[in-house]
């Protein structure tokens, strides 16, 4: 059961990452190259339909996890109650800006929140991928000090950095070098999810620099990658355990490198929808990896005194999570089906639609 | 302890305060919208069609604060209640990722496709649509409530060693006896104030001579929901609602009437006063004899327990808030009902739309169902005090371990900078939306 709903918590989140990843993206992007009012128009319009229905999933995973893993639930957010606010105002700032730069005609108006767009996108991208970076790095769970707990093994509090920056250091923070190379990872990766979404969504006049843009940032993503794997194993020297252990979990890599060999092509491919695929990959590819090198600890504990956090003991009891199933699997269906209808009927380019208002 | 836990609170309750200004007007206007739509599909005539477009233009706006504000509610039972979260997860979990799942994804989706989609899928689908979002922002509301109403009265519960809460009986906690009652006021607590905001609006159009049209018709509707809804929220849904907390909660209700010594036969019903703490009693009280006996056990000399009857840790931490705050919504209640009695009447003689100093009153009221709705929830929130989930967990007991007080006070404070400029922008915004109007009628 556990196991269960470990899966379909995890799906909740790719699928967020993916869907709100585009325009995560498509946010960086239009911060960076949009330089005509008609560009940043309909870039700012191919992230600002769906927004909100893509962040959907973030409330839906979390009221999940909530459900599902209430220990971890609460350790975390509790635990990362700083980089957690942060994210909530970034949050805040990209929905209104997206919401209300059309509200008045003026440059003025439009520029700024233009700008809380693209920044906050930019950040929310950086703190995501950061967020990735403490939980496979893991936590002082429990607050040890001189082998005493402060409080109780499950709970902990991270500063937002420590002064050494080291992820190796006894108190690490929630930034350090470590934590800021895996969220450097993240922004790229969304930003050429965005760039491709935009190519795909949009006749905007940049379409055509874009691919050679995803084309660099991909090499870049790819010295990073290697990089990272190798520091990894510095970080956690049991991470690549599991997948020794179970050979077949192999695969969650394999979508990764697919995606990130597949985008070299992006010039040759004709099909826009291919490179947004490969661009799925790369996201659906990272987070799983990543869950599949840790499973089933979903926090790991940086002492040796009090255990990390699994989901066997921060799941919450079997009844509930049984009774839960069985309107969860109706639900997941709902979602699914509201998602292709949407996408559907707003699919095509979205400055050849005609809203009819 | 005590004042550990007060920025904890005051940063709830400032954050849920802004957060549910938004919904209760979604929730009652999506009513109203379906219902435009509707008067649409049957009459053909294009201004009902284009008052449902301009009030979803409306919707969309406070929507949007809604998504932003909720988050961080969402958000907080993990990071300033943790304790609260792990002991109580599993059950409150329940509820509130089905809210996510059923309803918030209903209303997100088909609110783009009902802005967006309208020449895509032609009329009747339309409506649908409108119909989705309107069912999805109530499902909402009642898987809320139904959060909400377990830690008013916790039932399918059962409690381990280790102090965890674990759901025993799913079905409970939907045929919860404090859920349909509460569920029902709310709901007609979100019409009242949506049916005041079309009316008001409707009002300020007549008033100004322009959109005159639409100013009548937003009037008339406004005030046929309203006079509806304010009647049933004071009877049959108050009235059941103050049975329960009499029934469950009796030390809040003993507060909340301002009830300080028990009397031998029949309670009398407080109408102005107000409590004194220190004397405890109420300074220059007006009150009926016997009412409040009757009101709630339909019996003149039922004996009603006062607050002499409960130990002080027993009682409400904050007994003048809650009782001033429970007077506020009933007084208020009261008025409306008044009010839209008095508007129906003018209506019934053709003498509304000349009538000024009613339309003046009906433009300038609005401000006071959200006002009613707010003392609502504080009622209910001040009474469940000192516990969080009531009787079982005390507020105390639910706060993170980790976060220091510090560090709440400089979140609610960054809170409140941020909805300042939140508030500061929907107000313009929804301004420049009433400004413009609908698509002008073509005659
Ligand atoms: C327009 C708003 C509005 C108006 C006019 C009223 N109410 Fe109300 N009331 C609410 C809006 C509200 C609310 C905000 O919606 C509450 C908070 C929790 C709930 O379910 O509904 C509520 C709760 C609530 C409770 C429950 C308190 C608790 O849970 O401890 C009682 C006993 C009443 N109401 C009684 C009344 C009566 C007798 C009214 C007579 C006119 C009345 N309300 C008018
Ligand atoms: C399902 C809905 C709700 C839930 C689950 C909920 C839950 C909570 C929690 C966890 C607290 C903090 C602990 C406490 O002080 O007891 C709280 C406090 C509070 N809530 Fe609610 N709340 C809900 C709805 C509302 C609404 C809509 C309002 C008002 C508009 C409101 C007003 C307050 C206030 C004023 C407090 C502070 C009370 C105090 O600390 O004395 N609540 N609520
Ligand atoms: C502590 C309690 C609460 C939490 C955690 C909470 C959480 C949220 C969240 C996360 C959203 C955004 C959902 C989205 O992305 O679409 C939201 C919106 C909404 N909330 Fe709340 N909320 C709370 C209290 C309430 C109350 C008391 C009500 C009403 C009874 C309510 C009704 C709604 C509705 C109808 C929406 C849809 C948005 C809208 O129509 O404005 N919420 N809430």
């Amino acid at each position: 059961m556990e196991v269960f709903w470990f899966i379909i918590i995890a799906i909740v989140f790719a699928v967020f990452f993916i869907l709100d990843g585009y325009d995560f993206g498509a946010g960086i992007i239009h911060l960076f190259f949009a330089k005509t009012e008609k560009d940043k128009q309909v870039i700012a319009k191919s992230a600002g339909l769906f927004w909100d229905s893509n962040e959907v999933w973030l409330v839906a995973g979390g009221g999940m996890l909530f459900m599902a893993f209430p220990t971890f639930y609460a350790s975390v957010f509790s635990g990362f109650y700083l980089p957690l606010i942060i994210v909530l105002w970034l949050i805040v700032f990209r929905a209104i800006g997206l919401e209300f730069r059309n509200q008045f005609d003026y440059q003025m108006w439009k520029d700024m929140w233009d700008k809380a767009f693209g920044i906050s996108s930019l950040l929310l991208a950086l703190f995501f991928g950061v967020a990735l970076g403490n939980i496979v790095r893991g936590v002082n769970l429990g607050g040890v000090e001189n082998n005493i707990s402060a409080y109780e093994g499950h709970f902990f509090f991270l500063p937002l950095w420590d002064s050494s920056f080291s992820p190796l250091s006894e108190h690490p923070g929630v930034i350090d070098w470590f934590t800021i190379i895996i969220g450097i990872i993240s922004v790229i990766t969304l930003s050429i999810h965005g760039a491709n979404w935009i190519i795909l969504k949009t006749n905007s006049s940049i379409n055509n620099q874009l691919k050679t843009v995803i084309f660099k940032l991909n090499i870049a993503l790819l010295v990073l990658t290697v990089i990272s794997l190798y520091v990894w194993q510095s970080v956690r020297s049991d991470a690549f355990n599991n997948f020794l252990d179970k050979p077949y979990l192999i695969i969650f890599p394999l979508l990764y490198f697919t995606g990130l060999f597949g985008l070299f092509f992006i010039k040759k491919l004709k099909n826009n929808n291919y490179s947004f695929i490969f661009s799925i990959l790369l996201i659906l590819g990272g987070i799983t990896s990543s869950l599949a090198s840790m499973f089933p600890v979903l926090l790991p504990s940086t002492n040796g005194i009090n255990e990390s956090l699994t989901i066997y003991n921060t799941a919450a009891h079997e009844y509930g999570l049984s009774v839960a199933m069985g309107w969860g699997i109706a639900g997941f269906i709902l979602l699914f089906v509201y998602m292709i209808i949407q996408k559907r009927l707003l699919g095509g380019k979205i400055d050849k639609m005609d809203y009819g208002h | 302890m005590e004042d550990m836990i007060f920025y904890d609170r005051l940063q709830f309750a400032f954050t849920i305060t802004f957060h549910y200004i938004f919904p209760q007007l979604t929730m009652g206007l999506s009513l109203m919208i379906v219902y435009f739509k509707w008067k649409y599909l049957r009459s053909k005539v294009e201004k009902y069609n284009d008052a449902a477009k301009f009030f979803m233009k409306i919707f969309a706006i406070n929507f949007t604060m809604g998504v932003v504000t909720g988050i961080p509610m969402e958000f907080q039972f993990g990071t300033n209640w943790a304790k609260f979260s792990e002991l109580t997860g599993s059950i409150i979990g329940q509820t509130l990722a089905m809210e996510g799942m059923f309803s918030f994804f209903l209303e997100s989706s088909f609110l783009v496709l009902f802005i967006f989609g309208e020449k895509l899928m032609g009329q009747k689908l339309h409506f649908l649509t409108g119909f989705l979002v309107f069912l999805g922002s109530w499902a909402s509301g009642w898987f809320i409530l139904a959060t909400n109403a377990w830690m008013q009265h916790p039932v399918g519960y059962e409690i381990l060693d280790n102090g965890k809460f674990i759901l025993e009986n799913f079905s409970a906690i939907f045929s919860n006896p404090w859920l349909i009652p509460a569920f029902l006021h709310n709901q007609m607590a979100s019409v009242v104030t949506s049916s005041f905001v079309v009316a008001s609006i409707g009002a300020f159009y007549i008033l100004r001579k322009n959109n005159i049209e639409y100013g009548q018709l937003f009037l008339k509707t406004g005030v046929a929901f309203g006079l509806v809804s304010s009647i049933l929220i004071a009877f049959p849904t108050g009235d059941w609602n103050a049975k329960n907390v009499a029934k469950y909660q009796p030390a809040a209700f003993a507060a909340m009437e301002g009830i300080f010594e028990t009397e031998e036969a029949g309670a009398e019903i407080v109408l102005i006063g107000q409590p004194n703490m220190v004397e405890k009693k109420i300074d220059n009280k007006i009150a009926v004899p016997n009412i409040l006996s009757f009101l709630t056990y339909q019996k003149w000399d039922k004996q009603i327990p006062g607050m002499d009857q409960f130990k002080k840790e027993e009682l409400p931490t904050n007994i003048p808030a809650l009782y001033y705050a429970y007077h506020i919504m009933v007084g208020l209640g009261t008025v409306f009902i008044g009010i839209m009695f008095l508007a129906a009447f003018f209506f019934w003689r053709k003498k509304i739309y000349s009538f000024k100093p009613l339309l003046w009153t009906i433009m300038f009221l609005v401000p006071f169902p959200y006002i009613a709705n707010l003392t609502g929830w504080y009622v209910a929130e001040l009474g469940r005090q000192p516990y969080l989930v009531y009787g079982l967990l005390k507020t105390s007991e639910g706060v993170s371990p980790t976060v220091s007080s510090g560090n709440t006070l400089f979140t609610l404070l960054g809170f409140v900078g941020l909805y300042m400029l939140l508030g500061l922008l929907f107000l313009v915004l929804v301004g420049k939306t009433i400004h413009q109007g609908p698509k002008p009628i073509k005659h």
